[in-house]
């Protein structure tokens, strides 16, 4: 990977976590810290790997997105305004009356938005259906899709994963955000879902895991799960919760709360000063 | 009557899938681990790479729909009512309801008539809990001719529909090619001195009260309502306003469906006395449908004892 590319996909990530704090303060709640924690696969997705055009949000060949996280809508939103599905100008409407920004996305009121998320455990089951159905239709779009690590104490989670891999669904790529947080705590003391990456091979599938804030293990894994023929790929990506905001960093208590005014701007900062640091190598 | 043609519905929509496979090639089924039962096999036989079992995995199989319909397939999920309806309601309702894809849930074994293997199987609650999922489009079909009319007619809808079928074989009395439509009831048979609303296998028991209520000189209108939502609120109204009185049945608790539409309408629009036929606040047992039926009030003889006394009051 280039320095150019390097960079290009750390200043979009920059931008989607300001975005992710600007919605959230803005709304005076959601969901932060998981976004952050995925930020920087939002950037890469959207960047280098989805095949979806932004005019064109229906294309009927498009790369398919299915937020199985979908608490985590504030850094959706954030891409997918960055990348001109919608106006940045928007985010600050985020769970506020009128909005199409509702809490967890809604498919059929925000451009980009695949699938309505936000029950934990059904994403990934509608992931693997249109998996199955891009291959009836003999349509050589491929689908992703993001867990949450606590998400995968949901059993339906793995009544998908025996479904994909039953059907050989090659084309589905499931992405596990590892955080190690959730709403209670930490996920081993909650309900232990470890070892991810034994149960999941345990479960059939091709298991990648890499560091979730590394842009060249996740270009190396997306490649690899191209690759994979036969079984669906999980990359498994060891993340930190509330990345680059660092009074949020692995702290639970930022899943589900909003910055103040005095946390937004000292997070914005932060952020500010991580670009500045990008644009100037 | 012991020459009437009987066939159980859910045979009705595995026919009716094949048919409708032959004609659309973005249909897709899918089933959990009960093809056999819910005769969605038929569809498997002649379709092998169009219906896809997803084992005993209800919810999974419900979201996965879902997907597929988002992908631009209209893609049908079956399994028995009480686990289509119960174990996957929230599936239904997040990842089909919300979205509105396009899902026909295929439900059968529905209601008391599930017979020997029980209450944990007997569903009398589906039309409760999809009625209150808002847009969903629920049926349930009285005979052969309707069951396959309502899943040609559930194909060509878009948008999420609920199917209900029976177990039990069941009186054919529809004719062929009669005029079906979602949301239209139809005077079976007329009359001012009461009404008979029903739906599912209790309308041919409705029709039968009809006639033996008319021998006795009392003069019932019988109504069939495949619908159960949106309700046919013309037919209704017009049965409460000509007749003064109203009698549901169905095969599914008094609480929540066919008879709380019907009252909830008639409360609010033109107050009528109603009388509810159905399982009572109740759980079912083993045994053969049709004695369970009659021992839970869901029979001709039923109808009229009630009908009878309603029309003494």
């Amino acid at each position: 990977m280039t320095h150019d590319v390097k960079k290009q996909l750390a200043l979009s990530a920059v931008r989607i976590r300001e975005g992710v704090l600007t919605a959230t303060h803005a709304a005076g709640c959601g969901h932060p810290g998981g976004s952050l924690s995925a930020a920087d696969l939002f950037a890469y997705l959207y960047e280098k790997e989805l095949r979806v055009d932004p005019k064109n949000p229906k294309w009927d060949d498009r790369d398919r997105f299915v937020l199985s996280k979908g608490h985590t809508a504030p850094g959706l939103y954030a891409t997918l305004a960055q990348h001109g599905f919608f106006p940045e100008e928007e985010l600050t409407t985020l769970r506020s009356l009128g909005s199409r920004l509702q809490g967890h996305p809604n498919m059929n009121e925000v451009p980009g938005v695949d699938m309505s998320t936000g029950s934990l455990g059904q994403g990934v089951s509608a992931a693997a259906g249109m998996a199955l159905a891009a291959k009836c239709r003999g349509k050589d779009c491929r689908v992703y899709t993001l867990l949450g690590d606590g998400e995968i104490e949901e059993g339906e989670v793995w009544e998908a994963m025996m479904f994909a891999h039953h059907y050989k669904l090659d084309n589905l790529c499931v992405i596990v955000d590892n955080n190690d947080l959730q709403i209670d705590g930490h996920i081993g003391d909650v309900i232990d879902p470890y070892p991810i990456v034994d149960k999941l091979e345990a479960f059939g599938l091709h298991v990648v895991a890499i560091d979730g804030h590394d842009f060249e293990q996740m270009e190396a894994a997306f490649a690899e799960a191209k690759a994979t023929k036969g079984v669906p790929t999980a990359i498994v990506m060891k993340t930190v919760k509330g990345k680059g905001v660092s009074y949020m960093e692995n702290q639970a208590g930022w899943h589900g709360k909003a910055p103040n005014d005095v946390e937004y701007e000292q997070g914005i900062n932060e952020l500010e000063a991580q670009r500045k640091e990008w644009e100037a190598k | 009557m012991a020459d009437v043609k009987k066939i159980a519905t859910r045979d009705s929509y595995g026919n009716a899938l094949v048919e409708l496979g032959k004609e659309h090639d973005n249909l897709i089924v899918f089933d959990a681990d009960l093809a056999g039962s819910t005769k969605t096999g038929v569809f498997r036989k002649a379709f092998p790479d169009r219906h896809f079992n997803c084992g005993i995995a209800e919810g999974n199989m419900m979201a996965v729909a879902a997907g597929a319909a988002a992908m631009g397939m209209v893609a049908f999920a079956s399994s028995f009512a009480m686990f289509a309806s119960g174990r996957a309601f929230e599936q239904i309702r997040n990842s089909i309801g919300y979205p509105q894809l396009n899902v026909k849930i295929g439900a059968t074994h529905g209601g008391i008539s599930v017979g020997e293997d029980g209450a944990s199987h007997q569903c009398c609650e589906d039309f409760a809990l999809m009625r209150s999922i808002p847009g969903m489009v629920i049926m349930c079909p009285a005979d052969d001719v309707e069951a396959r009319a309502a899943v040609k007619a559930a194909y060509e809808y878009k948008g999420p529909v609920y199917l209900r079928f029976g177990r039990l074989a069941i009186p054919v009395f529809h004719e062929e090619g009669f005029d079906f439509q979602i949301g239209k009831g139809e005077v079976l048979r007329d009359g001012t001195d009461v009404a008979i609303i029903a739906t599912g296998l209790m309308t041919y028991e409705a029709i039968q009260a009809g006639e033996a209520l008319a021998a006795q000189g009392i003069h019932a209108r019988v109504i069939n309502l495949c619908t159960i939502k949106p309700l046919d609120e013309e037919i209704v109204l017009a049965a409460a306003k000509d007749c003064g009185k109203i009698i549901t049945c169905e095969e599914h608790s008094i609480i929540g469906g066919l008879g709380e539409a019907v009252c909830s309408l008639l409360s609010e629009k033109l107050p009528t006395p109603v009388r509810r036929i159905g399982v009572n606040d109740e759980f079912g047992h083993s045994g053969p449908a049709v004695p369970l039926l009659k021992e839970f009030g869901l029979s001709a003889e039923h109808i009229v004892e009630v009908a009878k006394n309603f029309c003494k009051e």
